[in-house]
C-alpha cells in the first residue's frame, strides 16, 4: 500500500522522473559496455583515426582510433563504480559514526564532531590529490580517496538527522519499554532517517562521479588502458580545435549523469518528505 | 508499599548551573492503588513520573529515597533499570500519535516487550499481542496488529499504547495525560479502560494529569503540586471536597463549573506560576497567595498532618481554614 502510493506520486513527480530516466539509462550503459560494445574500448586502430560519426563509428574516433561510442560506455561502468563504492564507503562508516555521535551524546559525539569538522576543513579535491600522490594514481585510490571524503559528510548528516529522530516521543516510549541504546538507535532511528540518507547519497553520488572525473582528467584517476569520461576529457584538449566533437561527447556525458542524479536527489526529497507522506 | 519516595529532588542540568525543578516531594503508593498527580505545566509532575522510570533527561541529578518493590531506585544500573521498565514498571504517553513509532506496525511495537523481558519468540509475542488488542477493546485486532499507528485514529492508538504497557503484566502503570490529547468521549472510554484492566489485573496506576475530575473520578489518592512541590497529599475525596492547602483551594476554585451563568468569569489564580525551577526559597505560591507573609518565602514550608492519612506543606493552615 505504501509503496503503491509512492509510485502514484512518483508519476506525478518531472524531476523524479527525468532523474530516474537519465540514471537509469546510464546504469544501463554501464550494465551493457560489461557484456558488449561495438569495438573493444581500448582497442587501438591508427589507420582509422579520427573519424567523424557514421554507421561503423557511430561517435567517430578519436586520434588513436577508439571508439568513441565503445569508451563513453565502458566511462559509464566506472563513473557508476566509483560512485557506487565512494557513497558506499562514506554511507557504512559516517551513519555508524553518526549513530554512536548521536546516541552516545558528551565527549564521544564532540570528538566525532571535531573529526568531521578537521576532514571538512580539507577541500575535496585537495584531499583525493593529497592520497593519490600518497598512494598512487588509479581507479581503486580514486574511490579510498572520493570515500573518505564522503565519511564525515555522512557522520554530519546522520547525527543531525538522528538527534531530531531522538527527541521524539517514540523514543522515551521505546525506552520505557526497556530497550536499550543499540536497539533504539539500530531499530527505532536508522529506519526513520533511512529517506534523508537516501536523498543525501543520491547528492554525494553526483558529487563522486564528478570528482572522479577531475582526479583522472588530472591524471590521477583512471590510468590506461581503463577508460573513464574524465581521461577521454583530458585527451581531447589536445585536439580541442581539430576535433572539439571528442570533448563534446564525454562532457555531455558527465552532465547527463550529474544532472540525472541530482533532479533523482530532489525528486526523491519531495517524494521521501514526511510531511507530504502524512498527507496521503 | 509498592512505591516509597521521600524527600526526592531533581536537578536538571542548563547552561546556567543545575536547576532545581521538583523538591522535597514525598509520598507513597500502595500495591493495586491509585495515585493521581495534579499540577500545573511546569509543577514538576511529569519529571516525577520520569523518574520513577529512570528516563529524566540527560545530566539530571536524583536525590532522597526513590524505591520500588523494595529496590532503590536511585542506586540501579542502566542494566537492571531495563529490565524492570516495559517489564515491572510501564509508562503511557501523552500524545498516542507521537509515542508509536511510525515505520513499525502496532503487532510489532506491542510484542517488542514481550520478546525482550520475556523471552517469548516473535510469533508467540505477536499471537500475544493480538489477544492483547482484543482485551483493550480493538476491533478486528488481527488486522489491526498488522496496522500502521497512521491507520489508527488517537483513541485506537492510546488503547495500543495501553496494551504495550500491559505486554508484561507490570506491577506499576504510570500514566502521563493519557487523556489529555483525545475527544472527551474517548477519554472516558480510555479512562474506564485502565480502570477495568486495573481491576483484572491488580497492577497499581499513577495518572498524571491536571484535570481535577479525571483524577477525582480514577484515583484513591491525589498529590498536588505546584512549582515542584507537593503542596498538599491524601485520600482523593477528602482533599477534593475539603483542600486544606491555599493553592489547593485556588486550584479547585479556578475550575470552570457546568451550570455556571453565561458569561460569568471563570475564577483565576492572580499572577503567574513561577518558571519552572525558579520558585522562591521557600514555598513556590508565596506570592500568589492570598495569605503570603514573609515567613513563606524565607524557608520550605514543613509537612504538617491535617486529618486522617492527609499532609500539607503550609505554614498558614489554620489561617487558610478561617479566610479562604
Amino acid at each position: 500500500m505504501k509503496d503503491q502510493s509512492f509510485f502514484k506520486r512518483a508519476r506525478n513527480n518531472p524531476s523524479f522522473l527525468c532523474g530516474a530516466s537519465l540514471v537509469g539509462l546510464i546504469i544501463l550503459a554501464a550494465a551493457l559496455s560489461s557484456v558488449w560494445t561495438p569495438y573493444p574500448p581500448a582497442a587501438i586502430d591508427i589507420p582509422h583515426k579520427l573519424l567523424a560519426p557514421s554507421p561503423a563509428h557511430w561517435l567517430g574516433t578519436d586520434q588513436l582510433g577508439h571508439d568513441v561510442a565503445s569508451q563513453l560506455l565502458a566511462g559509464a561502468r566506472v563513473s557508476i563504480l566509483v560512485g557506487v563504492i565512494a557513497v558506499g564507503i562514506g554511507v557504512v562508516f559516517g551513519v555508524a559514526l553518526g549513530l554512536v555521535a548521536a546516541s552516545a551524546k558528551g565527549l564521544v559525539e564532540d570528538a566525532i564532531m571535531r573529526l568531521s569538522d578537521f576532514a571538512f576543513a580539507f577541500p575535496a579535491l585537495l584531499l583525493a590529490i593529497m592520497l593519490t600522490a600518497i598512494f598512487g594514481p588509479g581507479v581503486v585510490n580514486a574511490i579510498i580517496a572520493i570515500g573518505i571524503f564522503n565519511v564525515p559528510v555522512f557522520a554530519k548528516v546522520t547525527r543531525a538527522a538522528a538527534n531530531g529522530v531522538l527527541a521524539r516521543e517514540y523514543i522515551l516510549a521505546a525506552r520505557a519499554a526497556g530497550k536499550g541504546p543499540v536497539a533504539i538507535a539500530l531499530e527505532h532511528v536508522l529506519p526513520n532517517i533511512a529517506s534523508t540518507l537516501i536523498v543525501q547519497a543520491t547528492i554525494q553520488f553526483a558529487i563522486a562521479v564528478l570528482a572522479e572525473v577531475a582526479l583522472s582528467y588530472l591524471g590521477l584517476g583512471a590510468q590506461p588502458p581503463v577508460v573513464s569520461w574524465g581521461r577521454m576529457l583530458s585527451e581531447a584538449q589536445r585536439l580541442m580545435f581539430q576535433a572539439p566533437r571528442l570533448a563534446v561527447f564525454p562532457g555531455l556525458a558527465v552532465i547527463l549523469a550529474v544532472l540525472g542524479l541530482n533532479l533523482l536527489g530532489d525528486g526523491l526529497r519531495d517524494l521521501l518528505d514526511p510531511r507530504l507522506r502524512a498527507r496521503r | 508499599m509498592l512505591i516509597e519516595v521521600d524527600a526526592l529532588n531533581i536537578d536538571l542540568p542548563t547552561p546556567a548551573g543545575p536547576l532545581r525543578i521538583v523538591r522535597e516531594a514525598t509520598f507513597a503508593l500502595d500495591f493495586g492503588g491509585t495515585l493521581g498527580v495534579v499540577g500545573e505545566s511546569g509543577s514538576g509532575k511529569t519529571m516525577t513520573a520520569l523518574a520513577l522510570m529512570g528516563l529524566l533527561p540527560e545530566g539530571a541529578k536524583v536525590s532522597g529515597v526513590l524505591r520500588f518493590e523494595g529496590y532503590d531506585l536511585a542506586t540501579l544500573d542502566e542494566e537492571r533499570w531495563r529490565g524492570l521498565r516495559g517489564n515491572r514498571l510501564a509508562m503511557i504517553f501523552q500524545e498516542p500519535m507521537t509515542a508509536l513509532n511510525p515505520l513499525h506496525s502496532i503487532g510489532r511495537q506491542i510484542a517488542e516487550p514481550m520478546v525482550l523481558h520475556r523471552g517469548l519468540g516473535w510469533s508467540a509475542a505477536l499471537a500475544e499481542a493480538t489477544s492483547l488488542l482484543q482485551r483493550v477493546g480493538l476491533p478486528d485486532p488481527a488486522r489491526r496488529a498488522r496496522s500502521f499507528p497512521h491507520e489508527l485514529s488517537g483513541g485506537q492508538r492510546q488503547r495500543a499504547m495501553i496494551a504495550m504497557a500491559l505486554s508484561c503484566a507490570p506491577r506499576l502503570v504510570i500514566a502521563d495525560e493519557p487523556t489529555t490529547a483525545l475527544d472527551v468521549t474517548v477519554q472516558a472510554q480510555i479512562l474506564d479502560l485502565l480502570a477495568r484492566l486495573r481491576e483484572e489485573t491488580g497492577m497499581a496506576l499513577i495518572l498524571v494529569s491536571h484535570d481535577l475530575a479525571v483524577i477525582a473520578q480514577n484515583c484513591e489518592r491525589v498529590i498536588v503540586m505546584y512549582g515542584g512541590m507537593v503542596m498538599e497529599s491524601g485520600p482523593t475525596c477528602d482533599v477534593l471536597e475539603r483542600p486544606a492547602h491555599p493553592y489547593t483551594r485556588a486550584l479547585i476554585a479556578a475550575r470552570p463549573q457546568l451550570g455556571a451563568e453565561r458569561g460569568a468569569r471563570l475564577r483565576t489564580i492572580p499572577g503567574v506560576a513561577p518558571p519552572a525551577g525558579q520558585a522562591p526559597k521557600g514555598c513556590a505560591f508565596a506570592g500568589r497567595c492570598p495569605l503570603t507573609v514573609e515567613a513563606c518565602a524565607a524557608a520550605m514550608p514543613p509537612a504538617l498532618p491535617v486529618g486522617r492519612d492527609r499532609l500539607a506543606r503550609c505554614i498558614r493552615l489554620d489561617e487558610a481554614e478561617r479566610v479562604l
